[in-house]
């Protein structure tokens, strides 16, 4: 791969450290009402592996390598576009109703 | 070339930015849902700016270009297109599924990365990157393999648990066995092994990922889900260190240390560790209910439940997830502190799975201002339950049905709930005749001790608080 970022050992494991506290404060402060809407949203974040995969079928060189990297962009596409969908539906839910609810008799 | 380069690296680097950006904002209640719109901007940026890739292909890859593209953009297509149509149709109660099989498909894709890695004949391996690319792999499959299950069970399309003599041994030996052939891959071949041991490696994640995931009960799933989330964060991320992209490594990692975070409180909230969840076989699965409660559900107006309170010497307040949709917190503070000042006692009690996720009552009685030595948790409470005046359950329904004491054929049978009903008098505030969470019928409800406040706990509480103020304004 031409890149022009390279990350060997010791900066893979700061850029590690960094992004594990990062994720650890972010849901540490969550008030616990959005715990399950977080981990959906999460869940759609790590689709981005669908990046990873695309890259793996574009240098595919055989027919076992292509037959795998289509599945990987499969599933990695599936992963990102179903765990946006459901996040925000369940976000959409969450704010409103809040307020109508408060406005509405059962 | 290099502009190329540039391009992609600054779209990465955007994604990155983005996603952690789009979670932060996800932290708070007002800004969630603009949070997973910036977080989907970053998605959308990086997946097209990876396109970008033909142009700086592998020579070796070159004749394949065309085929390749169509490949890509076909999966796309079709992946994007299942999940959005699948994910916009699904009712809200089977959300937990969906994201179970969301969640498995990334594990899926992050094992193929590792694969089609370890496929590249003509590649140098080096031994770390190798060993990241395995563990990733392992990981990776696991999460899918144990995901899949998870759905099915959630889904209805696996009933009941599979469990057999020894299995824990068993499935120790998968592991082991499944390991060194991972180690062997590595150490041994130089990640320039043949594609059946490769295909046995993730054979064998697959099938320990499935031993895994069999045995646990239904009722756990939360928690399973959860840590399966977090597993595929952490492959996505390894697969990230391995095709040296940083954009994988951080979304990765950054969900990988929340979810494992998300698992602890979850199995906290259950008074279970996470190991305790995955190996004790522990949990039921959904079973319908026998028999029919006896007996009707008696209204009571707030007003009167409140003035009733005012001359009770003891009251224990159970609030459940119905506090927090009606945002009555501060208002039942208020109450409370009417009730205090004319020299009731008042206690809440917090069952640990009350509202929807661990300690979401006490966040919200502590920002409504409530003194942390007013709230027991249920071991502390459950005995002062048969000398207090009345008990108030605020929106809470699985957590005080003593069918969860009583009938063994009830799916909540043998979880450890709130007494509630030994109390003298028992007020339920609640906004209809529903069902809990688990769809169960409440025989508190029909107890002849038993009344029920209908409303919105919001508005209950205002009635109830004025009640007790104009009886102390016509004493004055």
């Amino acid at each position: 791969m031409d890149l022009t970022t390279t990350i060997t050992g010791f900066v893979a494991l700061y850029i590690f450290m960094l992004a594990a506290f990062t994720g650890y404060e972010i849901i540490g402060r969550v008030p616990a009402i959005l715990h399950t809407p977080l981990m959906s949203g999460s869940n759609f974040v790590h689709g981005i592996v669908v990046v990873g995969a695309m890259y793996a079928l574009l240098n595919a060189t055989s027919t076992a390598e292509q037959v795998i990297g289509f599945l990987g962009v499969l599933l990695g596409s599936g992963n990102a576009a179903g765990g946006y969908v459901v996040t925000e539906r369940m976000l959409e839910m969450f704010k409103p109703s809040d307020k109508n609810k408060n406005d509405k008799k059962a | 070339m290099n502009s190329t380069q540039l391009v992609i690296d600054t779209s990465y680097f955007a994604a990155a930015f983005l996603f952690i950006y789009g979670l932060k904002r996800m932290s708070s209640p007002v800004t969630a849902r603009s949070g997973i719109v910036v977080a989907g901007v970053g998605m959308l940026v990086a997946t097209l700016a990876s396109f970008l890739y033909v142009f700086g292909i592998d020579p070796a890859a070159q004749a394949h270009l065309t085929t390749n593209v169509a490949l890509a953009a076909t999966a796309l297509v079709v992946g994007t297109g299942w999940a959005w149509w699948s994910g916009k149709r699904v009712a809200m109660t089977a959300m937990p599924q969906m994201v179970a099989l969301y969640n498995g498909m990334g594990g899926g894709a992050a094992a193929a990365i590792a694969a089609v890695e370890l496929l590249r004949v003509n590649a140098a391996h080096e031994t770390v990157p190798l060993v990241v690319t395995i563990i990733g792999a392992l990981i990776g499959a696991i999460s899918l393999a144990g995901s899949l299950i998870a759905w099915a069970k959630l889904d209805g399309r696996i009933n009941g648990t599979w469990r057999m003599r020894g299995q824990q041994l068993f499935n120790g030996t998968v592991f082991v066995a499944t390991l060194a052939v991972g180690l062997y891959i590595v150490f041994a071949m130089h990640g320039h092994a043949p594609p059946a041991i490769i295909a046995a490696f993730f054979v064998g994640a697959f099938i320990f990922g499935v031993l895994m995931t069999m045995p646990i009960g239904g009722a756990d799933m939360p928690v399973v889900i959860s840590l399966y989330n977090a597993f595929t964060g952490l492959a996505v991320g390894f697969e990230g260190y391995v095709l040296q992209n940083p954009a994988l490594m951080i979304a990765g990692m950054v969900v990988g240390s929340a979810g494992t975070l998300l698992t602890l409180l979850m199995a906290k909230a259950m008074n279970r560790s996470v190991a305790n969840v995955i190996f004790s076989n522990f949990g039921v699965t959904g079973e319908e209910q026998q028999g029919e409660i006896k007996g009707s559900q008696k209204a009571a107006e707030a007003g009167d439940a409140a003035i009733n309170m005012r001359y009770a010497s003891k009251v224990i307040i159970a609030p459940g997830y119905g506090l927090a949709v009606a945002q009555a917190q501060h208002k039942l503070y208020e109450f409370v502190k009417l009730l205090t000042d004319a020299g009731v006692e008042v206690k809440f009690a917090i069952h640990p799975v009350a509202g929807r996720m661990p300690g979401h009552m006490n966040v919200l009685l502590a920002e409504a201002g409530v003194p942390y030595d007013m709230i027991y948790d249920l071991e502390d409470i459950n005995g002062e339950f048969k000398e207090a005046d009345v008990a108030v359950v605020i929106g809470a329904n699985d957590t005080v049905n003593p069918a969860a004491r009583t009938n063994k054929s009830s799916p909540i049978y043998g979880m450890p709930i709130l007494n509630v009903d030994q109390a003298r008098q028992v007020y339920v505030i609640k906004r209809g005749q529903g069902k809990g969470y688990s769809g169960v019928e409440n025989e508190l409800f029909f107890a002849d001790n038993t009344n029920l406040v209908y409303g919105d706990a919001q508005k209950v509480m205002v009635a109830m608080i004025q009640a007790v103020k104009s009886l102390e304004g016509g004493g004055h």
